[in-house]
């Protein structure tokens, strides 16, 4: 596993991916690679914990999109939590809102997921 | 008074922007940025620089000039590729991305524009160099 993803894990059905460092390319790459082998395995709800992410370019979340994408062909959902005020405002620019939610904590996100 | 200034310049390799980024967090807490402002400083610094690496389709390096003055920093990012047409880069919207074959990435220039106060453009074929202003608020 690449050191970009610190832990996954689930709750109530949801898979849980904890990162760590700058989400460029690989970092997004990383995250996707998990996202569609849950997907072919019927998981279809994920959530983000980016604690540890306060660095992220427009390669690495546009692959987030990519991810959003792939989840409206399976009526799935992604969230995220714990971000750095910079990354919520690049993902509001980015349209990533209008697709998918930014939650507070985790217990917000798996009670609304 | 001669105005402060830092120059950096990194060759074309992956990651070389988060160099950019921790000298520009010196230089907001120098300048009593909030971490706020701080934030989309590194953003738009980052984009910038990718652009230039990815953009300049050359191995030369790129330079970066940090231009600290009282209300505002100027960061300008400078290539020696082969320029670009600002004109015909289009607007990105994630409606026209979501579920259809375009392209995901191409948000880069919107990210500088959306951060920074001001953003200037310059390039010819003998390279580009984006000036980006951010006005602090004392």
């Amino acid at each position: 596993m690449s050191a970009f993803i610190k832990s996954t894990k689930e709750n109530n059905q949801i898979v849980i991916i904890e990162t760590d460092g700058y989400l460029n390319n690989e970092g997004g790459e990383a995250i996707s690679a998990i996202c569609y082998e849950k997907i072919k395995g019927g998981q279809h709800k994920f959530l983000i914990n980016m604690a540890g992410t306060k660095v992220v370019n427009s390669i690495g979340v546009s692959i987030l999109i990519e991810i959003i994408e792939k989840l409206q062909e399976v009526d799935g959902k992604i969230g995220y939590y714990n971000l750095a005020p910079i990354v919520a405002k690049t993902f509001n620019i980015m349209g990533l809102t209008k697709y998918s939610t930014v939650y507070t904590t985790e217990e917000e996100a798996v009670g609304a997921l | 008074m001669k105005k402060p200034s830092v120059e950096l310049k990194l060759p074309i390799l992956p990651n070389m922007e988060l160099i950019a980024t921790q000298t520009a967090e010196v230089i907001a807490r120098h300048m009593n940025l909030t971490e706020d402002q701080s934030g989309e400083i590194s953003m738009a610094l980052i984009e910038a620089c990718i652009n230039a690496f990815e953009h300049s389709k050359t191995d030369s390096n790129v330079f970066i000039h940090f231009l600290i003055e009282e209300d505002s920093l100027v960061m300008k990012v400078i290539d020696q590729g082969i320029g670009f047409d600002k004109t015909k880069v289009e607007i990105p919207k994630i409606e026209n991305k979501i579920g259809k074959d375009e392209r995901k990435r191409g948000w880069g220039l919107q990210l500088i524009q959306e951060l920074m106060d001001s953003v200037e453009f310059e390039s010819t074929s003998d390279g580009t160099t984006v000036t980006m202003k951010k006005n602090i608020k004392h």
